[in-house]
């Protein structure tokens, strides 16, 4: 038998109240591509985080190229030539990009750091990636896909013999995916052993040669991908029939015979986007799709006062308003999910239940506070609600795995009770059987008459929940698609700019 | 039981404990006497723990403004200089140099010189929360142009006061116990009702762990940082005026001298993290009154001047390492190795 490249044997992993890996097994081959799947908790962060040294285990073996192997952090992990990106961005967003790509790692010249060769390298490589940006501009100005592929390209510039990426294209659009897959296919030829973590089912049969599932933080088995049908793998991931889960599919909702106006925004501007003129019904799921930085992000953030606004009207029950920052917004009854799970989303420190409260406090008003009480009950209803897997409500939202943490963020907006749910990406990170659970949700709560604005670079996933489609393309609306007319070919059509008359 | 094991408030009222037991015995064998001797004179008690009672309580008083400050992730260097404003404000009036018209009344002068420093903590908290400066940048304008401030109010001169009302602020007793530590009392009771009773202390929190997160979950994180900024400022004033009534007079070239210091470190060794998050008064009042009894210490074993300050580094030293898990966990395993070799 050939040596395997990679073989992790009875790793476990505990955390207080929690058994996240449990005797699990793991190999790699040299040139394949290989998918490790599982629903949110399943395991497979913690996996990864202990074979890179993030995570100390508390038992197992690991052997690369056959050899027994002791990682003691993931400095040393790289050394050793694997070479990861984890789930969560962890960039420096106050950095340039390319002091982003070569930190710990800078060309010197005569004892000094080569800046011109920093940046004219990482030019380079992010053209690989169909990205041209200035490099020289911090990191967090960019929205997340673009970091996400500068996490990429910084791992896949060392010169490694394994290559990890834990949902690597969460927030990505097709295309992007599509290069990301060619470049994966490019470094699979070139002999390097890749992981692969995903949500994407597609993406799975696209590119993976084999597929290891885990569940509960058990090692459910490995099986060659093209052996290995959807149906059976996705009840192999849930443990149960994909039966029961076709029946969550949701239907599209026909819009109401006299739709009532929620909300009407006219000419609406802040620093990042001009002449935003739109408006929402009740009861209406609305979409806004476009290319990355074609404004989706920025025109969420000027409804719910996170940019400041400084030109035009918004008008509630035609009632002008004027939302000068988020706490007027959650007043007007406008929650925003944010994409930015890490940076604008969780506050780590905190236990889930403050996590999922603090919005409503906010609404409420400080001095009204949400009794312990009342708080356990919210928390306890959206954990059951949303299936979020954790030990207990007082759990630090920083412990949960990434799809948790999510649920977690969707339920401090649905516990705020609003009339508009803007979503930015709001199924990132999240397993199937769940995103089909937030789907029927949004749909639900839509038919008691909420408003919804939807984000996501899925097309399928915005097509099933959505009544109309807003299509941006450089910071403007040019297209408005209702019912049937929303298909992808009419919104690739609009992006493209050619459905316009 | 369990609850209490893992809440931030054991380790410093463990350290402060471990500490007084620790000077009880050297105390003994060094003098064969007891640390602890109270005695009773005139329906006051008297000793050493009085005194670490009534000179902590200043350090309690800051220490709680501070853990706020800190709690954002912010910090406030210029309290000690706050303190010499305050002080040189209330001696002032009471010694009627400023604000005749108020006939030195004991009252006004501190209700005043407590609103001097809310000025102070707006002051910081417009550059902190409106203009986002760095919090040590912001606060550190204060911490070098408020003494000039305080010389300014005085008139360069030390105000050496006599006002029995104004005295007994430090030197008074109430049922056997000094004043100070009443007020400390006080404050302490307020702090933590304003923070546990609303939303603020999660307010607090929130922002110090993160602050655009919670900015985009509807906390209004500069209006917080304002009045947070402010209450600091109060407290620090209200210190200032309980060390002047200790010394009877204000000397703006040293009251309050490096209190900051002081302060954050009370709020350190009460385990509240400097970056931000969880915090508790009681274990920033536990901190403090170790800071006060580190100094009691020194004084009582005669400790030459010149070593005080290496000998107070190292008890910090001492305490941090016994606070930091992984040393001890470090010390555990060097401990458990020796004793299997043994066996
Ligand atoms: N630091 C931690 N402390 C406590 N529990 C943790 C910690 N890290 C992970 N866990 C728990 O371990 C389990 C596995 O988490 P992990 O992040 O590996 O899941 P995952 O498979 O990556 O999920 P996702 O698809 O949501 O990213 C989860 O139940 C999680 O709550
Ligand atoms: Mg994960």
């Amino acid at each position: 038998m050939a040596t395997k490249l990679l073989r992790m044997e009875h790793v476990n992993k505990s955390f207080p109240g929690v058994v996240a890996l449990n005797d699990v097994e793991f190999s790699l081959e040299a040139g394949s591509i290989h998918a490790l799947l599982g629903e949110n908790g399943a395991g497979k962060s913690t996996l990864i985080k202990v074979l890179t040294g993030v995570e100390k285990m508390d038992g197992g073996e690991v052997y690369l190229d056959g050899n027994e192997i002791h990682v003691t952090s993931p400095f040393d992990a790289q050394k050793k030539g694997i070479s990861t990106v984890y789930q969560e961005v962890n960039l420096c967003p106050d950095l340039s990009v390319a002091e982003n790509i070569f930190i710990g790692r800078e060309p010197k010249k005569h004892g000094h750091i080569d800046w011109k060769k920093i940046n004219e390298d990482s030019k380079e490589l992010i053209k690989e990636f169909d990205l041209n940006l200035d490099v020289t501009k911090k990191l967090g100005a960019f929205p997340v896909a673009v970091q996400q592929m500068i996490a990429i390209a910084r791992a896949v510039d060392i010169k490694a013999k394994i290559l990890i990426l834990d949902e690597p294209t969460s927030s990505l659009s097709q295309a992007e995916v599509e290069k990301l897959f060619d470049i994966m296919r490019e470094l699979k030829k070139r002999g390097l052993g890749i992981v692969f973590v995903t949500h994407f089912l597609d993406q799975v049969y696209e590119v993976t040669d084999t597929i290891t599932v885990l569940r509960n933080g058990g090692y459910v088995g490995t099986y060659k991908t093209d052996e290995l049908e959807k149906p059976a793998l996705i009840g192999k991931m849930l443990g149960k029939d994909f039966d029961s889960l076709a029946e969550i599919s949701v239907t599209q909702r026909e819009a109401g015979e006299n739709p009532e106006k929620f909300i009407d925004v006219e000419n609406a501007g802040t620093a990042k986007i001009k002449n935003v003129s739109f408006s929402l019904n009740k009861g209406e799921v609305s979409g806004l799709s476009g290319l990355l930085g074609s404004g989706r992000t920025e025109t969420a953030r000027l409804l719910f006062g996170a940019d400041k606004m400084t030109e035009g009207h918004i008008k509630i029950h035609d009632k002008n308003v004027s939302i000068k920052n988020p706490l007027d917004a959650i007043r007007c009854d406008i929650a925003f999910c944010s994409e930015n799970r890490k940076t604008e989303g969780i506050i780590g420190e905190l236990s889930i239940m403050d996590n999922i409260i603090i919005a409503l406090q906010a609404k409420r008003g400080l001095m009204h506070v949400v009794s312990k009480k009342e708080a356990a009950e919210i928390a306890d209803k959206y954990i059951k609600e949303l299936n979020i897997k954790t030990p207990s409500r007082d759990q630090k939202i920083k412990n949960l795995s990434g799809g948790n943490q999510q649920k977690v963020l969707l339920a401090r907006w649905l516990a705020t009770d609003p009339e508009l749910l803007i979503m930015d990406e709001p199924t990132r990170g999240i397993d199937i059987g769940a995103k089909a659970e937030i789907q029927r949700i949004v749909v639900d709560l839509a038919k008691t008459g909420m408003s919804c604005l939807f984000i996501s670079s899925e097309l399928e996933e915005m097509q099933r929940c959505c009544n109309t489609m807003y299509v941006l393309r450089d910071k403007k609306i040019v297209d408005k698609l209702s019912g049937d007319n929303i298909t992808e070919a009419n919104i690739m059509k609009s992006i493209a700019g050619e459905g316009e008359n | 039981m369990k609850k209490f094991k893992n809440s931030l408030e054991i380790r410093p009222f463990l350290a402060l404990i471990v500490i007084l037991l620790a000077c009880e015995v050297l105390y003994r064998v060094m003098f064969g006497d007891s640390f602890f001797k109270i005695t009773m004179v005139d329906g006051h008690f008297y000793g050493r723990l009085i005194d670490i009672l009534r000179n902590g309580s200043k350090y309690v008083i800051l220490a709680i403004g501070m853990t706020m400050v800190l709690a954002t992730a912010g910090t406030d260097i210029s309290v000690g200089s706050v303190m010499a404003i305050a002080a040189s404000v209330a001696c002032s009036i009471v010694d009627e140099r400023i604000l005749p018209s108020l006939h030195g009344n004991v009252f006004a002068a501190v209700l005043i010189a407590l609103l001097v420093g809310a000025l102070c903590g707006a002051w910081n908290g417009f550059l902190v929360a409106k203009l986002n400066v760095q919090p040590i940048v912001a606060t550190m304008i204060l911490l070098t142009a408020g003494r000039g401030i305080a010389q300014l109010v005085s008139d360069g001169k030390i105000v050496t006061i006599n006002s029995d009302a104004y005295y007994f602020i430090n030197g008074g007793y109430f049922l056997g116990l000094p004043i100070p530590f009443y007020i400390a009392l006080f404050v302490l009771v307020i702090a933590i009702i304003l923070t546990k009773r609303t939303a603020l202390g999660m307010a607090i929190e929130s922002i110090g762990i993160n602050s655009e997160s919670s900015r985009l979950s509807g906390i209004l994180v500069s209006k917080n940082l304002w009045v947070i900024y402010i209450f600091c400022g109060i407290m620090a004033a209200l210190t200032g005026i309980v060390e002047s009534a200790g010394i009877k007079g204000a000397d703006c070239n040293n009251c309050g001298l490096l209190y900051e210091m002081d302060g954050i470190l009370a709020v350190a060794l009460g385990g509240t993290a400097l970056n931000g998050g969880r915090f508790s008064f009681v274990s920033s009042a536990l901190g403090a009154l170790i800071v006060q009894t580190i100094s009691t210490v020194i004084y009582a074993f005669g400790v030459t001047p010149e070593l005080t300050k290496v000998f107070k580094a190292l008890i910090v030293v001492i305490i941090c390492l016994a606070q930091s898990p992984i040393f001890m966990a470090k010390l555990k395993g060097i401990f458990s190795k020796k004793g299997s070799v043994a066996a």
